[in-house]
């Protein structure tokens, strides 16, 4: 019978099943910082329990790491805590690799598995963070779990799961200019909601898909989580294999050859059949903007808010008024028309190199616009950093008004000292516009790297495609 | 894991849909590296009207009186009643653990974050999927009867009010059910296959060497 990608790794990771379809799956790959993990070996350590497999882990610290004056340390005791425990739980119980805070290679946990090789398609990934996801991009099962599973992966290097269903989500057709996989991602949760993939595993295919970089199909996996999917995913092609040669931990030699060979068949066969199938037509994708509280809430820079007068289920409506009251905004105005405070540029979503290339060719030569109080570039990890001096853009963005940051989770989620005052308006690049995510009373609307940066230029939203 | 058998208590109405656990327990709050003491922040930012950090004396606060959990009516709850995606977003177990710590010990929704799900299971939290229409009408319900309260019976798959007049059924994986009415280590039940575990991954080197090396 016909298989699907996600099929095919759920069966070449299957220890057990019981007759309810409860099993036990092998997990390759055990990726781990500093916030999800300490009640983990806690409890490790209280029922003397070893970890199966150190050999699978790979740590870094990223969620409270500071993105300035890396030379002062950590200020805040409660954060530095966190981050030493980690070290010491590193220490004592061993990792394949660890980037703590101050390494060259230190970034964000879902930004430096990929760059360091250390995430290979066809493994099983988990990490005690959600966006976990993104690492499907390389063809993996990857999905977060929470603090118990994290310890549960540790000590028997498996995860008790029951099979999700199969959704495609197909998008046909080419991507028009100034639009990018972060604007795929927001439209299909415009059109399904963040709960549309509630129970699937998505595969994103579809020739918009497969002409998207790794950075690209990375953004795309990495906010399947946001759509209600736990694990998103894209097949391996000629981008996923040119991609990983030569990267730190991807095999060499006779071994590369073979795991080639292997990662190949990775793929949907044809005639493989979905549980449901999405399709959305690349063209006709805009630049998307959230104007809300939740990221189904999304509208194209085009687009005006809409009416919750105009919404007939209740619940629905209600959420709306709620949004628009803690958003500040008013139904039917322009998204162009919204006026930002700050601007940040980064997280797992969107903070590789080609997120800031995209980002640099708007803003080179212009300058932040007067009412913008604060626009940061966080870079997501060391090696990008690093890259984007080589090229010169960390000049780009510091001579149009921007800060330059060292890398980390920073004002995605606001755990450190960026974050949003409240009632400030921000264009984001992340993930998450719940209230409160990037700083009490903070309103984040969440768009593409290039439109972060032309709101940054212009004050305000601005259709990217016509300010190019 | 604490046992999960019986319940019986005051309902509190959380009248919002994807209620996030970012919500739930805001970012502050996950610096602690323990396991407890998070109930105390459970909806930190909706619960109260000043801006709540780690440590705060929680005497000191001031709670928001429009918010559902500070109503004296709802006063000691222990079933939260919700809408659909409750629990959707960060893969944060504290918010498990702060539900739980607060002295909620079931969740009536239509629909769960599925990280959320799986993440109370393992807490002896017991999150219930009720139909939207069966959901609707205790909204209405809990609404109608000041003090409203309703029954679990986990191993029955039974929500009912106590006088027993209404009685809805819920579906739950036989594992998990399993796991809540004993109050079982995961872990522990894991390792009973690690024969299986280990043949699997030998297996598994022979066909990938290169996820070993």
């Amino acid at each position: 019978m016909p298989k699907t990608l996600y099929d095919k790794l759920w069966d070449s990771h299957l220890v057990r099943s019981e007759d309810d379809g409860t099993s036990l799956i092998y997990i390759d790959r055990h990726l781990v910082h500093e916030v999800t993990s300490p009640q983990a070996f806690e409890g490790l350590k209280i029922a003397h329990r070893k970890p199966w497999r150190t050999g699978s882990v790979v740590a870094t610290a990223d969620h409270n790491t500071p993105t300035t004056d890396w030379d002062k340390g950590i200020e805040d005791p409660i954060s530095r805590l966190q981050v030493e425990t980690l070290d010491a739980n590193i220490r004592e119980f061993g990792a394949k690799a660890y980037f703590p805070f101050l390494d060259k290679r230190q970034g964000i946990v879902h930004v430096i598995g990929p760059e360091q090789g250390a995430t290979l398609p066809g493994m099983t990934v988990v990490c005690g963070d959600s966006h976990t996801s993104t690492h499907g991009a390389f063809a993996c099962l990857a999905h977060g779990i929470g603090t118990s599973e994290v310890e549960h992966v540790l000590a028997t290097q498996c995860l008790v799961q029951k099979k999700m269903k199969n959704m495609l989500v197909e998008v046909e057709g080419k991507l028009g200019p100034g639009v990018s996989a972060k604007d795929i991602a927001l439209a299909l949760i415009g059109q399904i909601g963040t709960a549309g993939g509630t129970g699937y595993a998505i595969e994103f295919g579809g020739s918009a898909v497969r002409g998207l970089s790794m950075e690209g199909r990375m953004t795309l996996c990495n906010m399947a989580i946001e759509a209600g999917a736990r694990a998103g995913m894209v097949a391996v092609d000629e981008t996923t294999i040119n991609y990983l040669e030569g990267r730190a931990f991807a095999p060499q030699g006779e071994m590369w050859d073979r795991a080639v060979a292997y990662w190949r068949t990775l793929k949907s066969d044809d005639g493989a059949e979905f549980d449901l199938v999405v399709r959305l037509n690349a063209p006709e994708i805009k630049p998307q903007i959230t104007w809300g509280t939740s990221p189904e809430m999304v509208i194209p820079v085009d687009g005006r808010i809409p009416d919750p007068e105009k919404e007939r289920d209740e619940v629905r409506r209600e959420g709306m008024e709620r949004a628009l009251v803690y958003m500040g905004l008013e139904p039917n105005m322009a998204a162009t028309d919204i006026k930002i405070d700050k601007v940040f540029i980064g997280s797992c979503t969107n903070s590789r190199i080609e997120d800031l290339r995209a980002a640099a060719q708007v803003i080179k030569g212009r300058h932040v616009a007067s009412n913008v109080k604060l626009a940061m570039v966080v870079p997501g990890s060391g090696p990008v950093k690093d890259q984007a001096e080589k090229e010169g853009l960390d000049r780009i963005f510091s001579e149009a008004g921007f800060e330059w940051r060292q890398p980390g989770c920073s004002m995605c989620l606001a755990m450190n000292n960026d974050r949003l005052e409240p009632g400030e308006r921000c264009a984001s690049t992340s993930n998450r516009n719940f209230e409160g995510r990037q700083g009490a009373g903070g309103r984040t609307h969440l768009v593409s790297p290039s439109m972060a940066a032309g709101a940054a230029i212009a004050g305000h939203f601005v259709d990217v495609r016509s300010a190019k | 894991m604490e046992k999960f058998t019986r319940l019986e208590g005051i309902v509190a109405p959380l009248d919002r849909a994807n209620v996030d656990t970012d919500a739930i327990i805001p970012k502050q709050f996950l610096k602690s590296i323990k396991r407890s003491g998070f109930g105390v922040n459970l909806f930190d930012a909706w619960r109260f009207l000043d801006h709540g950090e780690p440590g705060m004396d929680i005497s000191t606060r001031k709670p928001n009186p429009d918010f559902v959990l500070n109503q004296p009516r709802y006063e000691g709850a222990s079933i939260l009643l919700a809408r659909k995606n409750f629990g959707c977003g960060s893969s944060r177990e504290h918010a498990p653990w702060a539900l739980f710590d607060y002295g909620i010990k079931a969740v009536i929704a239509p629909s769960f974050g599925e990280i959320f799900y799986n993440n109370s299971l393992k807490n002896g939290l017991l999150p219930i999927v009720l139909a939207d229409s069966e959901v609707d009408h205790l909204f209405h319900e809990v609404e109608a009867f000041p003090g409203f309260r309703l029954m679990v019976d986990l191993e029955q798959q039974v929500v009912a009010t106590v006088d027993g007049g209404t009685v809805y059924r819920f579906e739950i994986d036989a594992f998990r059910k399993h796991c809540l009415l004993n109050g079982l280590d995961e872990i522990g039940l894991t390792l009973q296959h690690a024969d299986e575990i280990k043949a699997f991954e030998e297996q598994h080197i022979a066909q990938q060497p290169w996820l070993f090396t």
